[in-house]
């Protein structure tokens, strides 16, 4: 099991030492890692909540993690902004790095890291506050100089909500529907201008047209910021995603729990069309999962 | 697509509306007439008590009129008697109790729900609710016998420093002064003010901490992963979450304050002027009067104290009723939609 999990994405990131089968277009120089994922496993308490993991995230590019429920994509997405650190008896192995920089040393300051690493989260969670407040209060709490006003219009306007709310920035954020509510969390993350923004199922809890809005403004912002997004959804990752992370589940045999585990991680063309394990390829045409 | 509806017979009578509701069974009904009649009992209740109180005090008021509210004095037997003093007594030391326990019960609160380690928390939480089953009259006679000759430094200290702001003057303190005499300070509206405080936190501080508790784990993680601290967080979602509850706590101390009986009538001595002045000695409430003169009191008498009973009552009543109008308030905005 593992050794098929393995060899697909683990090696050092440099150009050189790649598996030839990863460099999928040789001409063009690799983007930059922004995170670098190596032999993560999370525990919660005694339990293994995910294993393994070996992922790279590269700049402007939009990676998907996709798999069947409890497979650990989430756990994982949590890892990059330290979110697991705020479950009690969570514990994470292996090595984060954000722009080479080691995530979990301990000079690290989770609340620095959280600062410039945004998070979209599965259900719209706005505050108990007005739209304005809303926006405002993450550069208020990263100390970001500037006017108020024009950071809070730049980011709804960055989040597409702008025309809707112009008119109604006081009212409280609770009151919008819920797809202009999570737009408005995305406009709260892009706020604080972070490099990273992190989105578990963010569209979960939407219908099909405030699925699709976001979509598009995760392909016009992408060029701003890094995306890694976390969905159910496989029409949803091969719409949007560059590359595409598949996870699965094992059972472990004496415990009767599941571990989530990475499978392997590609270009989203490959890993619709042609991906290199047969477990993938068994969830993506549908025969699992 | 090729159903085809029968086109209604001339013959039909007229369409009625439609009846929506469904027949309520066996088990709903009793339900809903066991929950009905409980209701009713706890409003006849409240219109009774407010009924005998007005009954009873109605021969007073009629013999004192308006000068009932303004006279300070009480002597019914003269005739000339009235609240201003024990009324005004009564809120200064509402007030205080309120003003010590608002900012205790809420800390407490929050540190039960947000920063203790579980197995602290349910320790805590038990030690507040033990709190609150202490009788009053325990607190009253630790207020008058230990904790006054501990407290006399802070109402010196407060006099000392703070005497240009008028409620802290105290007449007969030279401020400053370590020779200046104790007993200036001792029995005053602070005093049983903060013994009072003691009481009325329990209350507020588990209303609060079941309001803080609520707050959804969505919008607490929401604030963290913006770079939020603990403080950060409890700022943006939890102190807006829990505002209904933290208002509605604080009226329902203020409701205990108010009427707080046996604790104030050890602690303060009695006095018949109004004095704003909450650090000097002497003080009064309209539970301490009704407490310290129903027994030798005359018909009329009797009928003055109910009248006092009666303006408390309304008072108690308003508070409530504010607390509630505001929890409601905060209520439709703060609350998340599942």
């Amino acid at each position: 099991m593992v050794m098929t999990a393995k060899p697909v994405e683990c090696g050092p990131v440099e150009e050189i030492s790649l598996p030839s089968s990863m460099v999928v277009a040789p001409s063009a120089p690799l983007p930059k890692v922004v995170f670098g994922a190596r032999d993560v496993s999370v525990y919660y308490g005694d339990f293994r909540a995910v294993r393994d993991v070996n992922v790279d995230v590269y700049e402007h590019q939009i990676t998907a993690f996709i798999g069947p429920s409890g497979c650990g994509k989430t756990t994982v997405l949590r890892c990059f902004n330290r979110m697991n650190d705020l479950i009690d008896a969570a514990r994470v192995e292996g090595s984060v790095t954000y722009g080479g920089v080691d995530l979990y040393h301990r000079d690290v300051n989770p609340v620095e890291v959280r600062r410039r690493i945004g998070m979209v989260f599965q259900k719209p969670n706005p505050f108990p506050k007005s739209i304005y407040e809303n926006v405002a209060y993450g550069p208020k709490v990263a100390g970001i100089k500037g006017n108020m006003d024009d950071i809070v219009e730049k980011a709804l306007r960055s989040a597409g909500l702008w025309d809707e709310v112009k008119s109604r920035l006081k009212v409280s954020g609770m009151s919008l529907s819920g797809g202009q509510q999570q737009r408005l969390c995305i406009a709260r993350a892009i706020a604080t201008e972070p490099e990273v923004l992190l989105m578990d199922e963010p569209c979960s809890a939407l219908d099909p047209i405030a699925t699709a809005r976001i979509e598009d403004l995760m392909q016009q912002i992408k060029n701003e910021f890094t995306i890694v997004i976390v969905t159910h959804n496989m029409q949803q990752a091969a719409r949007v995603s560059d590359r595409t992370a598949f996870f699965t589940t094992e059972v472990n045999s004496e415990s009767d729990t599941r571990t989530g585990l990475l499978v392997e991680v590609d270009e989203t063309d490959k890993i619709f069309s042609k991906p290199s394990d047969e477990r993938t390829e068994n969830y993506v045409t549908g025969r699992f999962g | 697509m090729t159903m085809v509806y029968a086109a209604p017979a001339a013959d039909l009578p007229a369409p009625t509306p439609r009846q929506l509701a469904a027949p309520a069974g066996v088990g709903d009904k009793i339900f809903t007439r066991v929950t009905l009649l409980t209701g009713l009992i706890v409003l006849g209740v409240m219109a009774a008590v407010g009924l005998f109180l007005s009954i009873e005090a109605s021969q007073a008021l009629r013999s004192t009129g308006t000068s009932f509210l303004t006279t300070s004095e009480w002597f019914p037997d003269r005739n000339q008697f009235g609240i201003a003093a024990v009324l005004t007594g009564t809120v200064a030391i509402a007030v205080v109790a309120v003003g010590i326990a608002l900012p205790l019960s809420m800390g407490t609160a929050l540190f039960i729900t947000q920063v203790a380690p579980p197995k602290l928390r349910s320790t805590l939480v038990s030690l507040v609710d033990l709190m609150a089953a202490v009788p009053s009259v325990l607190y009253g006679l630790w207020g008058l016998f230990f904790f006054q000759g501990q407290v006399i430094g802070v109402s010196r200290w407060i006099s000392t420093w703070f005497s240009w702001i008028p409620i802290f003057r105290v007449t007969g303190a030279e401020p400053g002064s370590p020779l200046s005499n104790q007993t200036v300070f001792t029995a005053s509206a602070f005093i049983a003010g903060v013994v009072v405080s003691l009481m009325v936190m329990p209350i507020q501080c588990s209303i609060m901490r079941e309001v803080f508790s609520q707050v959804p784990i969505g919008e607490r993680e929401g604030a963290y992963a913006l770079g939020a601290t603990r403080w950060g967080m409890i700022r943006i979602v939890a102190l807006p979450f829990g505002r209904g509850g933290i208002i509605g706590g604080t009226m329902l101390g203020l409701g205990r304050a108010l009427g707080e009986t046996i604790a104030v009538l050890l602690i303060i001595s009695p006095r018949f002027d109004i004095n704003f002045h909450i650090l000097e000695a002497g003080g009064n409430s309209v539970s301490t009067l009704i407490a310290l003169r129903y027994k030798e009191a005359t018909g009329f008498g009797l009928s003055a104290l109910m009248a006092a009973g009666l303006a408390l009552f309304a008072l108690t009543l308003v508070v409530n009723f504010t607390a509630s109008a505001f929890v409601a308030r905060s209520r439709s905005g703060a609350s998340s939609e599942a």
